[in-house]
């Protein structure tokens, strides 16, 4: 089975991209652990393209792509921004201690992303940042 | 998101209600930034309505803590969904906050 959905960049569109995610996924009778977990990873991907990558522009847009073969699930998120952005391997193990100590906010959400899926790749197509999540849901 | 602040005599409880995410977080910063909470004992985090939590949401918690910590105020969340607790482990931070049960035991923390 496999769903898609487009959005344009706005942080008020993250709710819209959790419940598709979660109604995908609850569709495929999967435990509202695993759900949160995989909606989790989304949600911080997209926030990072609307945010970082696109500035908030509402004019730039994403699509998502959610395909689930058997256990194999596999998430393509494509910016068609023209930023490139490729934060892969930033910030895999944060300090969090010391982000406590500094009273700082960000630098997370990546880590959990790569701590949640079995493979994270950011690659670029036609000038875009495509993000590549993919996950065995046992 | 929803934030009812419930004040006591020594605490303040904070009742969340809904997802706490990038778009919602500053509804929660703004509360958590107001300097009436340093003269409680003791924050207390109502997590029973909170469905979901980001990073974002998890960064205003600790962008706060030692702040808090510095004037010797208690952070203590407590009714926390299994699920929103679980993002809490994937990072480790069940173990550098302090999460129980019921809000007897938050108030007694």
């Amino acid at each position: 089975m496999q769903d898609r959905i487009r959005i344009s960049c706005s942080r008020h569109n993250l709710q819209q991209v959790r419940d598709f995610v979660r109604g995908f996924l609850l569709t495929a009778n999967r435990s509202d652990l695993v759900v949160n977990q995989v909606v989790l990873a989304v949600d911080e991907v997209v926030a990072n393209f609307i945010i970082h990558a696109n500035g908030e522009d509402t004019n730039q847009f994403l699509d998502l792509l959610l395909v689930l073969a058997g256990q194999q699930l596999d998430i393509e998120i494509e910016d068609h921004g023209s930023t490139m952005f490729l934060p892969i391997g930033k910030t895999p193990n944060p300090d969090l201690r010391a982000y406590i100590q500094q009273g700082r906010k960000g630098g997370m959400g990546m880590a959990l992303v790569s701590r949640i899926m079995d493979r994270v790749e950011f690659f670029e197509r036609n000038s875009h940042t495509v993000c590549h999540l993919s996950k065995e849901l046992l | 998101m929803k934030v009812t602040a419930q004040p006591t005599d020594t605490s303040l409880t904070l009742v969340l209600d809904g997802e706490l995410d990038a778009s919602s977080a500053v509804v929660l910063d703004t509360e958590l930034n107001k300097s009436e909470l340093l003269k409680y004992r003791k924050v207390l985090i109502d997590c029973q309505r909170l469905s979901y939590i980001s990073s974002a949401g998890l960064g205003v918690f600790i962008s706060h803590l030692q702040r808090l910590q510095d004037s010797n105020v208690k952070l203590v969340f407590f009714n926390m969904q299994e699920k929103v607790f679980n993002v809490f482990e994937i990072l480790g931070l069940d173990s550098l906050m302090t999460i129980v049960p019921t809000e007897q035991e938050a108030q007694a923390a």
